[in-house]
C-alpha cells in the first residue's frame, strides 16, 4: 500500500488520449447514419433553398441571391453546429455517464475535454463540404477571389473559438437532455433570426442591431460574406465597409471570455457528478411528464 | 454528513484494512451509497475525518485516482464504442502510473478474457445486453489493477452464472492481487461468500461490524429444529437448540429421524434488524445489535 507511482507526463498523456479519443468519435460520427442524416438534410435544406431563388438578382450587386446568402447561411449553420453539438453532448453524457467514467481514471476529464473539443471542431469539415460542393456544382459567382478561402479559414477558426465555449457552458448547465431545446435551441434560433443571416441587419429596429452585434453569429456571418463576396458588396453592410477589425475583435472577445469561463464552469459540473446523480437522471429520463 | 438539514450519516466509523473484503449492508435510504461516493472521492462530506489509501478523497490526486477502481453502473455511455477501443482508451490513462509490482493498465485482451466478454470485443456496445454491459462496467472498473476497489451493487441484473463467474473474478483479484475491496449489495448470500466482514448500515449509522459468521451467531434468533417422526414432520424454534435435541432424542417412543438443525443466517440477523429498523425502533435495535457484539 506504500506504492505511489509519480507520472510527471501522465497530463500531456492524458491530452494524447483525449485527441485520439476525439478523433475516434468524430470517425464513429461520419460512420453512423444517424450522423450522416444530419449534415445531408441540414445541406439540402440550405442548398434547395438557394436552388429555388438562384434566379433572384440581389438588388444593386450584379449577384445572384446563392451568391449573397450562402456565406450567411453556412455561418448559421456552423455557430449552430457548434452551439447546439456540444450542448447536447455533454447534456447526455453527464446523464449517461460518460463523464462519471472519465472522472473515475486519472486525469480522464482532460481526456474528455480534448475529445470533445477534437470532435465538435472536425465535425465542421463533414457540415461544411456537405453544403459547399453541391453549392459550387449548381451556381456561379460564389467565390470572388481564391485569396477568399485564406479569409474563410481564419474566420472559421476564430468562430470556433468564440461559439464551441459557449455550447459547452450550456451543456454543463442545463439541468437535463431535454432541456437543451429550451435553453439551447430556442436562444440559437433567436441569434439566427436577429444576425443577418436571413435578411439585413438595416431591416431591424435600432437597439436589436446592437444586441445582434454583441452576438457572435453577427460576426461570422460578416466575416464569410466578407470571405465569399467582392469588396464593392461591403456598401451593403453596417457602416459601409467588411469591419475586419472588428469581427477579430468581437469573435475574439468571445473567446477569451469563452476560454476563462468554461472551464470554470465544467469544473464545477464535474465536481459535482457522481454514481447517484447518474441514476437520478436515469429515473427522471424514464418519466418524461412529470 | 449532511442534506440540508437532515443528518444522514453519524457516528459512521470503520476502518478496512489492505487486502480486506468488506461489505457494506443495508436497506435503501440507509447511506450505503452516500458513504461509498464520499470514499470515491465523488461526493463531499459536511463533517468528519475520511482516510483513504492515506489521503482524504476530498483532495486526492491523480495518482490517488490511479490507486482505485471504481465499478460504475453504465447506463447507455459509450453506444458507438466497441469493448476493445473502449478498453483501450481508458487503460491508456493508467500507463503513467505503472510500477513493477502493479503493472498498469491490465491488457485489453487479458481483461476480456477475466469478464467473458472476448467474443464481444468488437461489437457495438449499443447492442449489448444489461449483463453484458455489466461485466463490460467491471472490466472497467479493475483495468487499472486497482489497490482498492469500490463495488456498488455490482451484481444488480446478473443472471445467476454471470454472478457466480464475477464472484470468481472477486476472488482472484483479493487472493491473488491483494486488491481490498469495498462492496454494497442487497444480496446476502453474495456477502456471505465474499465478505471478510460485514458493516450494517441503518439510519446512517454503523450498527454492526464482524464476520458473517459471527453477525448471524450473536443475533440473538431462536435456532429451527426440524424432524420425523413415526412418518409425521415437526418443526420447534428454540434459544437453546442444543438442550432441546437431547431432550428430544431421550423422549420414549418411535425413533426421530430425518434431524435438522439450521442456525440463523446473515440473512436472518440481516431482516430482522431491518425490520425493527422499519418498525421505527433503530435505536433500540442498534443497541440491542451493539450489546451482542
Amino acid at each position: 500500500m506504500s506504492e505511489r507511482p509519480a507520472a510527471p507526463n501522465a497530463l500531456p498523456h492524458a491530452v494524447r488520449l483525449g485527441l485520439r479519443r476525439g478523433w475516434t468519435e468524430f470517425v464513429q460520427g461520419l460512420r453512423s447514419s444517424q450522423d450522416q442524416w444530419f449534415y445531408l438534410s441540414t445541406a439540402f435544406l440550405a442548398v434547395g433553398y438557394l436552388y429555388l431563388r438562384r434566379d433572384t438578382p440581389v438588388e444593386g450587386t450584379g449577384l445572384m441571391l446563392p451568391s449573397v446568402a450562402l456565406p450567411s447561411i453556412l455561418a448559421g449553420l456552423l455557430v449552430f453546429g457548434l452551439i447546439i453539438g456540444p450542448a447536447y453532448s455533454l447534456a447526455m453524457e453527464k446523464e449517461d455517464g460518460t463523464l462519471l467514467r472519465a472522472k473515475a481514471v486519472p486525469h480522464g476529464l482532460v481526456g474528455y475535454f480534448a475529445g470533445q473539443l477534437v470532435l465538435h471542431s472536425s465535425s465542421l469539415l463533414p457540415q461544411t463540404v456537405a453544403v459547399l460542393v453541391p453549392s459550387f456544382l449548381l451556381f456561379d459567382d460564389l467565390m470572388a477571389s481564391a485569396s477568399g478561402w485564406f479569409t474563410v479559414a481564419w474566420v472559421v477558426m476564430l468562430g470556433l473559438l468564440a461559439t464551441l465555449p459557449i455550447g459547452m457552458v450550456i451543456g454543463a448547465v442545463v439541468p437535463s437532455v431535454q432541456k437543451v431545446g429550451m435553453w439551447g435551441m430556442l436562444p440559437v434560433m433567436a441569434m439566427a433570426g436577429i444576425s443577418g443571416i436571413f435578411f439585413p441587419v438595416q431591416a431591424l429596429w435600432g437597439w436589436v442591431q446592437v444586441v445582434a452585434q454583441v452576438l457572435p453569429m453577427y460576426w461570422m456571418g460578416l466575416g464569410m460574406r466578407s470571405a465569399f463576396l467582392p469588396d464593392s458588396y461591403a456598401d451593403a453592410e453596417l457602416g459601409g465597409s467588411w469591419r475586419t477589425l472588428e469581427t477579430v475583435g468581437a469573435l475574439g472577445a468571445w473567446a477569451v471570455v469563452g476560454a476563462v469561463l468554461a472551464p470554470a464552469v465544467l469544473r464545477r459540473m464535474a465536481r459535482r457528478q457522481s454514481g447517484s446523480q447518474v441514476a437520478a437522471a436515469r429515473e427522471a429520463a424514464t418519466q418524461w411528464v412529470r | 454528513m449532511r442534506y440540508g438539514d437532515k443528518d444522514v450519516l453519524t457516528d459512521v466509523e470503520f476502518t478496512v484494512g489492505p487486502g480486506e473484503v468488506v461489505c457494506l449492508l443495508g436497506p435503501n435510504g440507509a447511506g450505503k451509497t452516500t458513504t461509498v461516493e464520499i470514499l470515491e472521492g465523488f461526493r463531499d462530506r459536511s463533517a468528519g475525518e475520511v482516510a483513504v489509501l492515506g489521503e482524504d478523497p476530498r483532495r486526492a490526486t491523480e495518482a490517488w485516482r490511479a490507486r482505485t477502481g471504481v465499478v460504475l453502473q453504465s447506463w447507455r455511455d459509450h453506444p458507438r464504442w466497441t469493448p476493445r477501443t473502449l478498453l483501450d482508451q481508458m487503460g491508456g490513462y493508467y500507463e503513467p502510473y505503472s510500477t513493477e509490482e502493479r503493472p498498469r493498465p491490465v491488457p485489453t485482451d487479458e481483461l476480456l478474457e477475466v469478464v467473458g466478454l472476448e467474443d464481444l470485443a468488437d461489437q457495438k456496445i449499443a447492442t449489448f445486453s444489461g449483463g453484458q454491459r455489466r461485466r463490460l462496467d467491471v472490466a472497467m472498473g479493475i483495468i487499472g489493477r486497482p489497490e482498492l476497489l469500490f463495488l456498488d451493487e455490482p451484481t444488480a441484473g446478473f443472471d445467476p452464472m454471470a454472478r457466480r463467474e464475477f464472484h470468481q473474478v472477486v476472488h482472484r483479484l483479493a487472493d491473488l492481487e491483494h486488491t481490498t475491496i469495498l462492496l454494497t449489495t442487497h444480496d446476502l448470500d453474495e456477502a456471505e461468500k465474499l465478505a471478510d466482514r460485514v458493516l450494517i448500515l441503518a439510519g446512517g449509522r454503523i450498527v454492526a461490524d464482524d464476520t458473517a459468521e459471527r453477525l448471524a451467531l450473536r443475533a440473538a434468533l431462536d435456532v429451527e429444529v426440524k424432524w420425523s417422526r413415526g412418518g409425521e414432520r415437526f418443526v420447534h424454534s428454540t434459544d437453546d437448540a442444543t438442550d432441546f435435541v437431547r431432550r428430544l432424542l431421550n423422549e420414549p417412543g418411535e425413533p426421530v429421524v430425518d434431524l435438522e438443525v439450521r442456525r440463523a443466517s446473515l440473512e436472518d440477523a440481516y431482516l430482522d434488524l431491518v425490520q425493527r429498523y422499519e418498525a421505527g425502533q433503530t435505536d433500540e435495535a442498534a443497541r440491542a445489535f451493539s450489546e451482542v457484539l
